[in-house]
């Protein structure tokens, strides 16, 4: 009872909050995100907006800084914990998620996903995939590297901008990117990468940033980048350059918490978030693959991008048990 | 107001109802510990001479309550204050400078003396401008200090202290930077303050003439003691001690 | 009133969200293996390298500021008062603005560059490595650090230049025996305040720093926090940092010797070493330098948000209500932020004037600036952990933000305003004392119309610093809230780079706005007493 008054108070405070838009007992979806799904660019506005027409309730984004915020949020307010649903965490925190035995089996049926892997977990749903590529501008850089070994063999004066393994999730794809490619010789690899790289930043944001800024010519991002940039700015002056071994790739997922308060609201979300409604947003609001076929297809441009012969991919529970060692490895090999 | 004939008190003798009266009032500043013992009569000016760094600052900072004693005890107007805070005590202190508030006008400052809100009805705003008439700052009160000379601020803060009705005057060489002349015309005005409103003064000074000029008995400080008590006259026409006399300049004619 | 009343209460506000956020975490973590995180190497080289670059980033911004603000002291100029204010608002700009900013000019396709290529040489790649971090840091700390300088110069009473004239003292021995004892007495508090800065340092340190060779000990917390979700760690560090950075500033604050700070007109004095044409010469050479290294990154900014997105950005009314909440966070927390170091500083001054401990008062307002020590990812996680039983954190975003970041103002407001405050005690706190003026009386009649120009200097200065905080509400997660800062984050992070320069260029140009308008309309309106309205000049 005493759980269910403390959710009756919240609810009565998310609209006095939320300017008072929306009447006392309109059922409430609260979905715990990281920040840039969100915003105003990003595909949030459009999947509330959608979702709502469909469910008649009220969808609430909480968002938190960043996926790895996401998960400790959930941790740290454990059973009381208001979210409905936690969306946007990367394969990589799935085994750490599922390990504090705070989520629940989803229940929907993952069948029509088209996804490149097989996909059959009964706890994550995923929403939404890439891959990770090294973006280049052309007019820097005419003949950009055509595999990874091609890039770490490359003379140091070839630059590029990295993220941090400890900090990003870009940062942890190329970190695992060059151990699925280079196996125990990963270290090596390394020591040739960091000489040429200009500075690995924070996260995503820097690194792009410092590119645009032409400050390398060679960026860690997403073979879905140059769509963004054929779609948005109709250049094609930036373009992902394709890796002979493959592309690593990065699967975004969602789960219910177990003691979420609309356990069938939620249901009735990741449902949805596997449907056309959701799906439509995020070729060109979260600038990754959707996750089934699209209706209308994808927007041309996104037939011009690089297709990864192979995806590259470790298992969850491999990530898990390694990524301490690996980042270990990895620091010891650029700080060399 | 009681103002009857001073009887000079001799060296260490006892003051006639005094207003004042420290006993063993100890301090320590840095290495230097101090202790006063000393009575002042009531209605009586008193100076308190000496060299510098000799403790006359520091005693009248004690009476007033802005340095807390070691021990000892402070008395004044029979009520011991020594735990008493600065503006609870029935003093008023005249200082060297910094006396008035340069944003505020000398009516303002003369009546934050009667209210420190500086709410004042009527009849308090006819007491600051007696109490400027008085000065002979009549028609001033609408200047900033800024607009006045160093004689005229110094009136202002006399003013106030009048306002405030506290029985003891405490002056720390407050006239020091003005022209001989105006010093002595300060020196006068105090003096006829001191008469005409029932003051008792202590003034705290480096220069003989202003203890000759208004002040019936003096003290000599020197290393933080009360070293002689008695008769301005007496005092410094036969200096008891040799370090008085050096004071005074007379220390050499002996030889 | 006791003495340590107010300081009590201000400081027993920062002590219970720091020391709250730490324990809560700490309780939360459930487990300790000390051993095993101070055991490890990896830990002690992040904890070497976080020393020694703040270490060499503090002694740099010093030592620069040093002859900057003796030249700025000798020298008047026009724009010489704007610079001054430009000076103040280093501090306050975004970290990821200043990071592009920088990059524009130092970069390797940076306006340096562009110049050196022009003139035929080869482009010098010296940004990424110790150098970014000490040009990143010099950034933001060498314009506040020769202003507070230059104020302590300007403190040098009128007669000590007479006297300099009068012996025909040259540059030399007036540095050694004016402007060194005007400037130690401030030295080792604004050398402990930037070293703390720097020490706590993290995106400009990552980035800047070229790689993972430059770590921080607040990296090391953020892993700890954000991919490893180990409480413990997370805690540990934090506590090693508070010891390491804590301990090392107050070991520099004993070097310092008690002094006075005036805020002055900022007038220059006829000093003898003005005539001097090589000193000239020079002097101009170092302002110019100075006034560059702060304001091409910023002209960088500005000249980036004129882009093609800018008219659709501007006239977007997401735009405008991320401004209303940030004024209305700058402009509360400024506040809240000034009144706390006002707090201190009534009881370090009562310290300092009043019971002659001036070492004791020096610790004080210290204190009210260990805040900057903890990492913000464990403030916000723990105090979410500390708030969560008792109350909706979420609706508490909001009053959240808004105290943290007063405490982080805290410091500088207490930098900015102590020196007037003692100022005033030495002329008024015995007449003060002798008439009874007291409490609201005294704040009403003469502290404010004697402070009120540094206090609006210290609340634009607080208020600006809040205003450019991306804010501990990206943290604990948020709905419906933008500030510009995260209006910034979010643009960058959805690859709306132009729309971002515009943003950055915005939030940049309302730093500025805001610092000025409260400076002037503060700091220089008439005010009105019982009596008489007064007006100053």
């Amino acid at each position: 009872m005493r759980l269910f008054s403390f959710v009756a108070v919240l609810a009565a405070m998310v609209p006095l909050l939320a300017g008072g838009a929306a009447a006392e007992e309109e059922k409430r979806l609260t979905v715990y995100t990281y920040d840039a799904f969100t915003s105003d660019w990003g595909p949030g506005p459009r999947i509330k907006e959608a979702f709502e027409a469909e469910c008649g309730c009220v969808l609430d984004f909480v968002a938190i800084d960043t996926s790895g915020g996401v998960l400790s949020r959930l941790r740290l307010e454990g059973e009381s914990s208001k979210a409905d649903v936690i969306l946007g965490l990367d394969l990589n925190l799935m085994a750490e998620a599922k390990a504090t035995g705070l989520l629940a089996p989803h229940g929907v049926a993952a069948e029509g996903l088209t996804l490149p892997v097989d996909w059959s977990d009964e706890t994550f749903l995923p929403f939404d995939y890439g891959y990770f590529a090294f973006v280049y501008d052309t007019e820097a850089l005419a003949q950009p590297p055509r595999s990874l070994k091609e890039l770490v063999e490359a003379p140091d004066d070839l630059k590029i901008i990295l993220q941090d393994p400890r900090t990003s999730t870009p940062g942890l794809g190329i970190m695992l990117w060059v151990r699925a490619v280079y196996g125990e010789d990963a270290p090596e690899a390394w020591a040739k990468l960091a000489r040429k790289t200009v500075t690995t930043t924070k996260g995503w944001s820097e690194a792009y940033g410092l590119f645009l800024e032409g400050e390398a010519p060679l960026v860690l991002s997403y073979t879905t980048s140059p769509a963004y940039h054929m779609i948005a700015e109709q250049t094609e002056r930036y373009q992902a350059a394709a890796f002979e071994e493959g592309h690593y790739m990065q699967v975004e997922v969602a789960a219910i918490p177990k003691a979420a308060p609309q356990p069938e609201l939620a249901g009735q979300f990741l449902a949805f978030m596997v449907s056309p409604g959701f799906q439509t947003a995020i070729p060109t609001g979260n600038w990754m693959y959707p996750v089934v076929d699209l209706p209308d297809g994808l927007p041309p441009e996104f037939d011009k991008l690089v297709d990864p012969a192979r995806p590259l991919l470790f298992s969850p529970e491999e990530v898990s048990e390694n990524r301490q060692a690996w980042v270990d490895e990895w620091l010891q090999a650029v700080s060399r | 107001m009681h103002e009857g004939p001073l009887r000079e008190s001799g060296l260490g003798g006892p003051v006639r109802d005094p207003i004042l009266s420290v006993s063993a009032l100890t301090f320590r500043y840095e290495d230097m510990t101090m202790v006063f013992d000393l009575a002042v009569g009531r209605g009586d000016c008193l100076a308190l001479l000496g060299p510098s760094g000799g403790g006359k600052s520091t005693l009248l900072n004690l009476i007033a309550g802005f340095e807390t004693p070691l021990s000892g005890r402070l008395e004044i107007d029979g009520r011991d204050v020594t735990a008493v805070e600065p503006a609870g005590r029935p003093v008023t202190s005249l200082f060297q400078e910094h006396n008035l508030f340069a944003h505020l006008t000398v009516d303002q400052n003369v009546g934050l003396g009667l209210d420190p809100g500086l709410r004042l009805d009527a009849a308090q705003r006819r007491a600051v401008e007696e109490a400027l008439q008085s000065v002979g700052l009549a028609g001033l009160g609408g200047r900033r200090p800024a607009q006045l000379s160093g004689g005229q601020r110094q009136r202002v803060a006399l003013a106030r202290s009048l306002v405030r009705r506290r029985p003891l005057l405490l002056l720390d060489e407050p006239f020091s930077a003005l022209d001989p002349g105006l010093r002595l015309e300060m020196l006068d005005l105090v003096d006829r303050l001191r008469r005409d409103h029932g003051l008792t003064v202590v003034m705290v000074s480096h220069n003989p003439e202003d203890a000759h000029r208004i002040a019936p008995s003096t003290a000599f400080l020197c290393d933080g003691r009360i070293a002689v008590q008695g008769s301005t006259a007496d005092l410094l026409a036969d200096p008891p001690l040799s370090a008085l006399a050096a004071f005074l300049g007379q220390g050499r004619r002996d030889g | 009133m006791p003495w340590w009343l107010p300081a009590g209460l201000a400081l027993s506000l920062v002590a219970l969200l720091a020391g709250g956020a730490l324990l809560a975490l700490g309780f939360a973590a459930g487990g300790f293996d000390l051993a095993e995180t101070l055991g490890q190497p990896y830990l002690w080289r992040v904890v070497w390298f976080t020393l020694w670059q703040a270490a060499l980033s503090t002694l740099l911004s010093v030592g620069f500021a040093i002859p900057l603000a003796r030249a700025l002291a000798r020298r008047d100029f026009p724009g010489r008062g704007l610079l001054l204010r430009l000076f103040s608002l280093s501090l306050v700009v975004p970290v990821i603005v200043a990071i592009f900013g920088i990059a524009a000019v130092h970069g390797r396709r940076g306006w340096v560059n562009d110049g050196l290529e022009l003139l035929g040489f080869q482009g010098l790649h010296y940004l990424y490595g110790l150098g970014g971090i000490l040009i990143g840091h010099c950034f933001f700390n060498l314009p506040f650090v020769a202003r507070v300088l230059l104020q302590a110069l300007d403190s040098v009473p009128p007669e000590s230049w007479r006297v300099a004239s009068q012996y025909g003292l040259r540059s030399r021995d007036i540095f050694r025996l004016i402007e060194w004892p005007a400037l130690r007495s401030v030295l080792p508090g604004i050398a402990g305040l930037v070293f703390m800065l720097c020490f706590t340092s993290f995106a400009v340190v990552l980035t800047l720093g070229g790689g993972p060779r430059a770590t921080t000990l607040e990296v090391a917390v953020y892993q700890a926090l954000r991919f490893d979700f180990d409480l413990g760690r997370a805690v540990t560090l934090a506590v090693v940092q508070l010891v390491f950075c804590g301990g090392i500033v107050f070991c520099l604050l004993r070097l310092s010797v008690p002094g006075n700070l005036t805020l002055t007109e900022g007038r220059v004095y006829e000093r003898p070493d003005r005539a001097d044409p090589l000193g000239r010469w020079l002097d101009g050479l170092l302002i110019t330098l100075g006034t560059l290294f702060v304001v091409l990154p910023l002209a960088a900014v500005a000249l980036a948000g004129f882009n093609a997105t800018a008219s659709a950005v501007l006239s977007d009314p997401r735009l405008w209500r991320a401004l209303g909440q940030s004024l209305t966070i700058a402009l509360t927390s400024g506040g809240l932020a000034l009144v706390l170091g006002g707090a201190v500083l009534v009881s370090s001054r009562i310290l300092r004037h009043r019971l002659q401990r001036s070492r004791a008062a020096a610790r004080l307002e210290l204190s009210a600036s260990l805040i900057l020590v903890v990492p913000p990812f464990v403030l916000a996680t723990g105090l979410f952990v500390l708030l969560r039983p008792f109350t909706d954190v979420f609706a508490l975003g909001l009053p959240l933000v808004v105290l943290v970041n007063a405490l982080m103002a805290l410091p500088f407001v207490v930098r900015f305003l102590g020196g007037p405050m003692m100022d005033e005690a030495q002329r008024h706190d015995r007449l003060c004392q002798s008439l009874g003026i007291a409490g609201w009386s005294r704040l009403r009649l003469i502290e404010w119309p004697n402070l009120r120009r540094p206090a609006a200097l210290a609340l634009a200065v607080a208020a600006t610093l809040s205003m450019g905080d991306l804010g501990v509400i990206a943290l604990f997660g948020s709905e419906d809230f933008a500030t510009l800062p995260l209006l910034l984050y979010r643009a960058m992070g959805s690859f709306r780079m132009a729309e971002a320069a515009v943003i950055a260029a915005f939030l940049s140009l309302v730093c500025l706005l805001v610092f000025f308008a409260i400076d002037t309309l503060l700091g220089r309106a008439s005010i009105r007493l019982p009596g008489r309205s007064v007006r100053h000049a």
